[in-house]
Order: C-alpha cells, then sequence, then structure tokens
C-alpha cells in the first residue's frame, strides 16, 4: 500500500491492521515516534493524520492510505511546528525526552487549529502523560506559543 | 475496518490490537538506522590498578579540530542533566563554554569508577562523587593545551592565557585555538598540579545553563535503545511466565505460530518464550499467540502462587516486636513509661512500578572477533559488562557495553536478576547467529519490573504534660532494596529499609528505629528516593499526628524540635516564606474551595528538603493546587536543572501519593499497563514553586531529594480536612468524600 509520510509517498508491503507505529518504526526506520504503552494511554506514539491528532500505536495502518500523516521528523517543516519547537527549547521543557515527540506534535495540532486556544482548550488537547512530569514547562511552552498569560 | 483517531481530550479505553490477517510480506527494515561502531575500548581488568579514576584526560576528553569536545560521562543521562552538568564542570576548568560539549556516555572502564570505587549512576550522587575530580581534570586538558600552545608558537607556557576554546598569548596578540593543538596537547603527560579557577570567577557552574540535549528531545532526534538498530538484525518478542519461576512445559500451537507472516524462529527461554521475526509487531503478535503452558520446576525458588499484596501487608502488620536497632538515643522505653500519653499508629505503603516511558530493549551482537555488542539502558555499565559477559560465556573485556540515553530509569535500569532483557537478547542471538534486537512490551515490563518494595511502620510517641513528644519508638517492617541485591546480615539493619525514620533531626529526648526484616517475595528495587520514598511519609505524617495529640500546630512543632538545627530552622522557614505565610487551615480559598496546607521535610542523599502543600477535595477526589519546596543541596552546578528535578520529583511523589499501587493477587501483578495502574496526568500537576539554598554544607544530591517530603505534606493537609489521620497510599484508596 502507499502511504503519505511528511509529503513523501512511501511503499509498503505489510499486513493492512499493523499499526501506524511499527510501520514508521520498523518498516520506515523513522524512529522519533515513540512506543509506550501500545493502548493508547500515553501519547508517545502521537502523529498527526489530516492534522488530527491520531494515536499510532493503535491506528492499523490501512486506515491511513491516502492520509497525510505527519511525524516529529518534520515537524520542524511547519511553521506553527517550528514556534513550538522553539517553546520547548525555550522553557527547557523536556527532562528524559521519551514522551516529548508526542507532546510537541499534541502542541502542534492545537495550535494549528486553533492560533489562540484558550487554558481550558489547552488543558484539554495536552493530556499525554510525562513520567518525568514536565507538564508545568509543557504547559508554559504551549501558552508562549499561543500568547497566553498564566 | 474503523480508523481509530483519538481527540485531544479522553480517547477509549484498553483497546487490544486486532488480529492479524496472514499476508506476505517484503524485507523489513528498509531505511532504518544502522549504527555505525566506533567506541574505543580496552581491557579494563588489566588496566586497572594502574589508573587512578578520573585523571587521565584522553579516557574523558577528544576536543575536535572544529573545536567541539567531546566527553565521555561516566554517568548516564535519562532526564536529570546529568551530561550538561558534566560540560559545565569541566567546561569551567577546561575553558570550554559548555555549549560546545557533545556528552556520552562512557563505556565500561578503570577510569570511569567515580562512585565510591565502582560506577553506577544512581543515589543522585554523580556530580557530588564527582565534581571535584572532574574540576582536577578540566584544569589539567587546560594546562595541557597552554603547554602544546607555548612549544608551537615558541613562547613560555606563563606567557599564554586562555579565553572559551582559545590559547592566547596576550603579547603578540596570537590565538590559537583548542582544535588546532588538541592532538600535540594529547601527546604531553597529564600536569597533578593545574590551578584550578576561584568561585568567584564561576561562568557556567552555578549558572543556568541550558541542557544540552533539549533540541534533539523536542525533535524526536534522540536516539534511546529501543531505537537502535543494526545490519542484518532480528527483532525479538517474549512472553513471561505469568508467575516468575514457572518454566514453559509445551507450546501447543507453535507450528501455526512458525507460519505467521515474518516470523523467522520460536524459542524457549528461562521462564518466557520468544519470537523472533522480521519486525517487532510481526514477532510480538505472534509470541502472544503462543499458547503456553507453564510448570512450576520441582525444588525451585518461586514467587509463591498464594502470593497476594493483601495477605502480605497483613504478615508486616502482624509481625510483633520492636527488631533489630538501627539508631537509639537515650531510653526510650524509660521516656515512655514516664510520657503523660502515648500516641500510637501503624502506616502502610504499596509495591510501586517504575513506570518509565521507555519499554526495556537489549540489542545484542555477536561479532566475527569473537566479542559481543550490547546496546542497552543501564545505570552501570560494569556490573552488566559482568553479568552479560557471564550469559554469553565470554570474559568481560569481550563484552561492549553501549549505554544510550534513558527514557526515564527513575532506578529501573540497575541489574536486577529477571528484570533486565538483556540475558534473553544475548540467548536468542546466540541460537540464531544473527543480532537480536528485543523489546518487552509494556505488558511484560509490568509483569517483570523491579518493584519498589511494599512496607509498614508503627510509632509509638510519649507526649509530656505540655503536650510534647519526649520518647518515639518506630519500627520498620519489610526489606530493603540495598539488602536484596548487595546482600544482607542478619543481624544488621539494611539502611535503605529505615532511612527517612531514621536520620532525622528532630530533637526527642528517648528515641529508637528499629527494624524486623520481612522477605518481600516481589521481585524489589531500587526506585526514586529508595527507602526515602515511603519512609519520610511514614514520620512526617505520624509527626503530625503527634502534634495534633499534644494539642501542638505542627510547624509549631517543627521548628521547636529543631531549634537547635540551624540549617533545618532555614530551610523550613524559607519554604513558609515561599508559600506566603503559614496557614494549616482549613481555610476558604478565592475560588470557594475549602483547602488545608501540610508541611514536612527530609533530609535524602545528602540534602535537605522542605516541602508545604495546598490541596483541596472535589468530589472525594484530592486537589493539589501548589507545591512549594525548598532544598539546601549545600551548593550546586545549575540552578535551571535543580528546578527541573524538583518539579520532577514533586510529580513522581505527587502520583504515588495520590494513585499508584501496584496489586498482586495469586502470585501475578493486576496491572499490565496504564490503564489499570494509573499515572499522574496532566490535568492533576499542581503549580511547583522552588526555593535553592546554598547554605555551603558538603554538596548533596538533587535527582531524588525532592521527592521524599511530598507525600507527606500532601497527605497531612488531606488529614485536616477529612478530619481523620490517613496512614496509607495511595489516597485513591482512601474513601475520601
Amino acid at each position: 500500500m502507499e502511504l503519505i509520510i511528511n509529503g513523501h509517498r512511501k511503499q509498503v508491503e505489510i499486513e493492512p491492521d499493523t499499526p501506524l507505529l511499527w510501520v514508521l518504526r520498523d518498516e520506515l526506520g523513522m524512529t522519533g515516534t515513540k512506543y509506550g504503552c501500545g493502548l493508547a494511554q500515553c501519547g508517545a506514539c502521537t502523529v498527526l493524520v489530516d492534522g488530527q491528532v491520531t494515536r499510532s500505536c493503535v491506528t492499523p495502518v490501512e486506515a491511513v492510505v491516502g492520509a497525510a500523516v505527519t511525524t516529529i521528523e518534520a515537524v520542524s517543516d511547519d511553521p506553527v511546528g517550528r514556534r513550538v519547537v522553539e517553546a520547548w527549547v525555550k522553557h527547557q521543557v523536556p527532562q528524559c525526552g521519551y514522551c516529548q515527540s508526542g507532546q510537541v506534535m499534541t502542541a502542534t495540532a492545537l495550535l494549528k487549529q486553533s492560533e489562540k486556544p484558550s487554558e481550558e482548550e489547552i488543558a484539554a488537547a495536552m493530556v499525554n502523560l510525562c513520567r518525568c512530569g514536565t507538564y508545568n514547562a509543557i504547559a508554559a511552552a504551549v501558552r508562549d506559543v499561543a500568547g497566553v498569560k498564566s | 475496518m474503523m480508523m481509530r483517531r483519538f481527540a485531544p481530550k479522553g480517547g477509549p479505553g484498553p483497546d487490544q490490537p486486532a488480529k492479524l490477517s496472514r499476508r506476505g510480506f517484503l524485507g523489513a527494515g528498509a531505511g532504518a538506522l544502522v549504527l555505525s561502531v566506533a567506541l574505543p575500548m580496552g581491557n579494563t581488568r588489566a588496566q586497572a590498578g594502574k589508573i587512578v579514576p578520573g585523571t587521565r584526560v584522553s579516557a574523558f576528553l577528544e576536543i575536535r579540530p572544529d573545536n567541539k569536545v567531546l566527553f565521555r560521562s561516566p554517568f548516564i543521562e535519562g532526564g536529570q542533566g546529568i551530561f550538561t552538568a558534566m560540560a559545565q564542570i569541566v567546561g569551567e576548568e577546561l575553558d570550554v563554554d559548555p555549549a560546545q560539549f557533545i556528552v556520552e556516555c562512557a563505556p565500561p572502564g578503570p577510569d570511569y569508577l567515580l562512585t565510591m570505587g565502582a560506577r553506577f549512576t544512581g543515589g543522585s550522587m554523580s556530580v557530588r562523587m564527582s565534581y571535584d575530580t572532574l574540576r582536577r581534570l578540566g584544569a589539567a586538558a587546560r594546562l595541557m593545551l597552554i603547554q602544546a600552545a607555548a612549544q608551537r608558537l615558541g613562547v613560555p607556557a606563563a606567557s599564554l592565557s586562555t579565553k572559551p576554546g582559545q590559547v592566547i598569548h596576550a603579547s603578540s596578540g596570537r590565538t590559537l585555538d583548542y582544535g588546532a593543538i588538541a592532538a600535540a596537547a594529547a601527546k604531553l603527560p597529564v600536569p597533578s598540579d593545574a590551578p584550578l579557577r576561584s568561585n568567584a570567577d564561576f561562568r557556567w557552574i552555578g549558572k543556568p545553563i541550558a541542557r544540552l540535549d533539549v533540541l534533539e528531545k523536542s525533535t524526536g532526534q534522540a536516539r534511546y535503545s529501543i531505537d537502535l538498530s543494526v545490519k542484518g538484525m532480528l527483532h525479538a518478542a517474549v512472553q513471561h511466565a505469568p508467575r516468575l519461576g514457572l518454566e514453559p512445559a509445551s507450546l501447543t500451537n507453535e507450528a501455526d505460530v512458525r507460519a505467521m507472516p515474518g516470523v523467522h524462529s520460536v524459542h524457549r527461554l528461562p521462564g518466557a518464550v520468544a519470537v523472533l521475526a522480521n519486525s517487532w509487531w510481526r514477532a510480538r503478535r505472534a509470541v502472544e499467540t503462543l499458547a503456553v503452558t507453564w510448570a512450576e520446576p520441582a525444588g525451585a525458588v518461586v514467587m509463591p502462587a498464594d502470593f497476594s499484596s493483601q495477605a502480605h501487608r497483613s504478615k508486616l502488620t502482624s509481625m510483633v516486636g520492636d527488631g533489630v536497632a538501627f539508631e537509639t538515643e537515650g531510653d526510650v522505653a524509660a521516656g515512655l513509661r514516664g510520657a503523660a500519653r502515648v500516641v500510637e499508629a501503624t502506616y502502610e505503603a504499596p509495591h510501586l512500578a517504575h513506570g518509565q516511558l521507555e519499554p526495556p530493549s537489549a540489542l545484542a551482537r555477536f561479532n566475527k572477533d569473537g566479542t559481543l555488542d550490547l546496546w542497552l539502558p543501564n545505570q552501570a555499565p560494569e556490573m552488566f559488562q559482568t553479568a552479560a559477559a557471564k550469559v554469553a560465556g565470554l570474559a568481560p573485556e569481550k563484552v561492549f557495553i553501549h549505554s544510550p540515553m534513558l527514557g526515564g530509569f527513575f532506578g529501573r535500569h540497575f541489574l536486577y536478576a529477571s528484570a533486565n532483557p538483556f540475558p534473553q537478547a544475548i540467548l536468542l542471538s546466540k541460537a540464531v547467529g544473527r543480532p537480536v534486537k528485543l523489546i518487552w512490551s509494556r505488558e511484560e515490563e509490568f509483569l517483570r519490573d523491579a518493584l519498589r518494595p511494599t512496607g509498614i511502620a508503627r510509632f509509638r510517641a510519649g507526649l509530656d504534660d505540655a503536650g510534647l513528644p519526649v520518647a518515639l519508638s518506630a519500627v520498620a517492617v519489610g526489606e530493603g532494596a540495598i539488602g536484596r541485591w548487595y546482600g544482607r546480615q542478619p543481624d544488621k539493619v539494611d539502611s535503605s529499609a529505615v532511612e527517612g525514620i531514621a536520620g532525622k533531626p528532630y530533637a526527642i529526648s528517648h528515641r529508637r528505629i528499629g527494624q524486623i526484616h520481612v522477605d518481600d517475595p516481589a521481585v524489589i528495587g531500587f526506585w526514586r528516593s529508595v527507602g526515602h520514598s515511603m519512609n519520610d511519609f511514614f514520620y512526617e505524617t505520624f509527626f503530625d499526628e503527634m502534634a495534633d495529640a499534644g494539642g501542638q500546630d505542627p510547624l509549631a512543632l517543627r521548628r521547636r524540635l529543631l531549634a537547635r538545627s540551624p540549617r533545618h530552622l532555614t530551610l523550613l522557614d524559607a519554604v513558609v516564606d515561599l508559600s506566603g505565610g503559614w496557614r494549616r487551615g482549613p481555610f476558604k480559598a478565592a475560588d470557594g474551595s475549602r483547602r488545608a496546607r501540610g508541611v514536612a521535610m527530609a533530609s535524602p542523599f545528602g540534602s535537605e528538603a522542605a516541602a508545604i502543600a495546598e490541596v483541596s477535595l472535589r468530589s472525594g477526589e484530592v486537589v493539589v493546587h501548589d507545591i512549594w519546596v525548598a532544598i539546601d543541596p549545600g551548593r550546586i552546578v545549575n540552578p535551571a536543572i535543580v528546578e527541573a528535578q524538583i518539579n520532577s520529583a514533586v510529580a513522581l511523589g505527587l502520583s504515588t501519593t495520590l494513585l499508584e499501587e501496584v496489586v498482586y493477587a495469586n502470585g501475578e501483578p493486576q496491572a499490565r499497563n496504564f490503564d489499570g495502574y494509573p499515572i499522574l496526568p496532566p490535568d492533576r500537576m499542581p503549580r511547583v514553586h522552588v526555593r535553592i539554598i546554598e547554605s555551603g554544607a558538603a554538596m548533596g544530591g538533587i535527582g531524588e531529594p525532592g521527592l521524599p517530603a511530598v507525600p507527606p505534606a500532601v497527605t497531612n493537609a488531606v488529614s485536616v480536612l477529612a478530619g481523620r489521620r490517613i496512614r496509607s497510599l495511595p489516597l485513591s484508596k482512601a474513601g475520601l468524600t
């Protein structure tokens, strides 16, 4: 089947119900998207599918045929994604960093959909788990990009 | 098939992967990252004895022609910021901006044994154990560069100075980049008398320098063990025995599983079965399809089939006596006898999982020259080298340990028998003659994680007529992680079982802290702040119970009992000041909620910490609004990292306070993923306020000390709101209304 990953067409031959996560990681060698729980609990595997936040660990690859998949590898190609990354650096968000691909993608999706999300919208969108507890830094970085004062 | 997309909020519950249809596949691994390996590796044992750890500049530093500095760190980075701290300490003396550093974890070797003659990243020890040594190392390297420049320029070394990355000859205005003279400098003997920079002149030590790895971690470029691959490797997945100690007896559908897409082979391992395939997902689907009968080998020590958390806790609670004494002062029996009133309570805390977000993995490759390369998350390369060599049947120096960045650790990646995947990866690679990367699924990780021990503590306090404590007897019941892995002497108390009950600074005339050892049937290990993670909860919540019984305000009583301890008094006053002044409550907040505050202190890992928490209850759920932490680690290297670590420790401490509990029934853990073992989500994270006090005392730890005061501070506040003492964690089980 043909996938569109970060604007590039990729051919993969794989069982159609293979989770998108493992197609990205093992078939395409794109390891920026992380495996954390495999049950859509933690959000480390978050990618965008046609701009929508999607947990790739439970998304069968056949479901994204024809859709535009965006992964962390291309986040800086997007002007909003670039601002999110800059804010992540400015606020020194990551600690171990393992969940941060998913956090950055989730924040990018939010800020692409809503340039100035409210506090409530930010809280509703930023639900991924972080075992290092970088939640306050994440919120500060998102608010910074959104121009929301805390 | 329906696509599952997840709305930002919520999402469906646990969702098992759908069944795979059998279809052909093309070769896997196309485009996968391939490692090139170029790590120096010596015979560490042959060299040991000749080398003084932390002195051989060439083992640590490589200054490249482009002036970038490669530093091989004795410690592993797992989010605690140690690579950046190393760059600050060495860079300060070397005279190189820390931003110019590339830091990686050093291979096993005698140069890196800087943790009390051994090497591990843990115990919040990295900076405090290596600070002086690494400053001297940086200073020696700078002097070597100056001497090389003196030879190159034909001038006396005394006429040269440095500025970041360059040697300067002031009188002629000539400069030489470090990168241009590094090769010549490396040939010079290492001086032992290089002058150190005075603290007043520090440019980077003590400053909130940006961490070195933040950009790569924000763009998915950071590589963890789980991300690595080598040419020709197979992917492995395992199914562990549901109860530790059982062995695979029969596989009823092995032929079917062999025929599944991408499957290379099916294997039996000690306590597990494995499938090798050309992708991890295929290996996992296949191994989970295997129908395995598990058998209990005769005479083997296994997890008892009737082990349950509840029954074990009852056993701990039923143990009588005062145990083996660990800390005594005065005569506690007499103190209790003479007391006007005695207060008694028993506290308990459950097993905890590490829950680091990167599932464990190991990548093993046997090489044609008889060596073994092993990439794996670990906190102690030499220990893993020795253990891996034993499994592989090789001499330790034939095993090359590579230690990638850790996707969280919190104590998870020490050497724990049955809790590390590398022995399985080695056996599988050996069996098939190809490199193997094994990943444990989250479910297999929950089955084999080494847990924070469970324990209880029994307290008796004697109060005088004025309601002040004059005697305190505490007995901790359970097992400590140090004794489990480093040997336990039956007549001695494992300090990790009592730390946080012992070592408290309060002036109580008669004290006795004892311990009753009871084997913990679970595989236990080190977990961020170790014994302190529960013992300070026990002690500091009982402290408030003591205060209440004597009609004392808990903060005033702490201040009173610390009257002769200026360091602790300063710390306590600092956290009160940071929080805007003490008020225990209950009080009404601006939003109409009924709130209370709790205070607690801890003395973990050479540092001193105090915390105040403000909480309310909403429909029986604890809401933590703010946590204020004052920490005195003596001296620090990076205030921004300290603040980040306090935030992190607060989050983890709060997570255990509110939510976490590993429950065993029938010898098996009941939760196998985060759906059954919830961890702190973002909407329960409080505001965190940090004040750092550099008292000038001996340097203490940073990674763990922020945690232990959090559970008691929160619980003390909750107890005020609930109108009853809460003596068990997590609070989700407290039946609050």
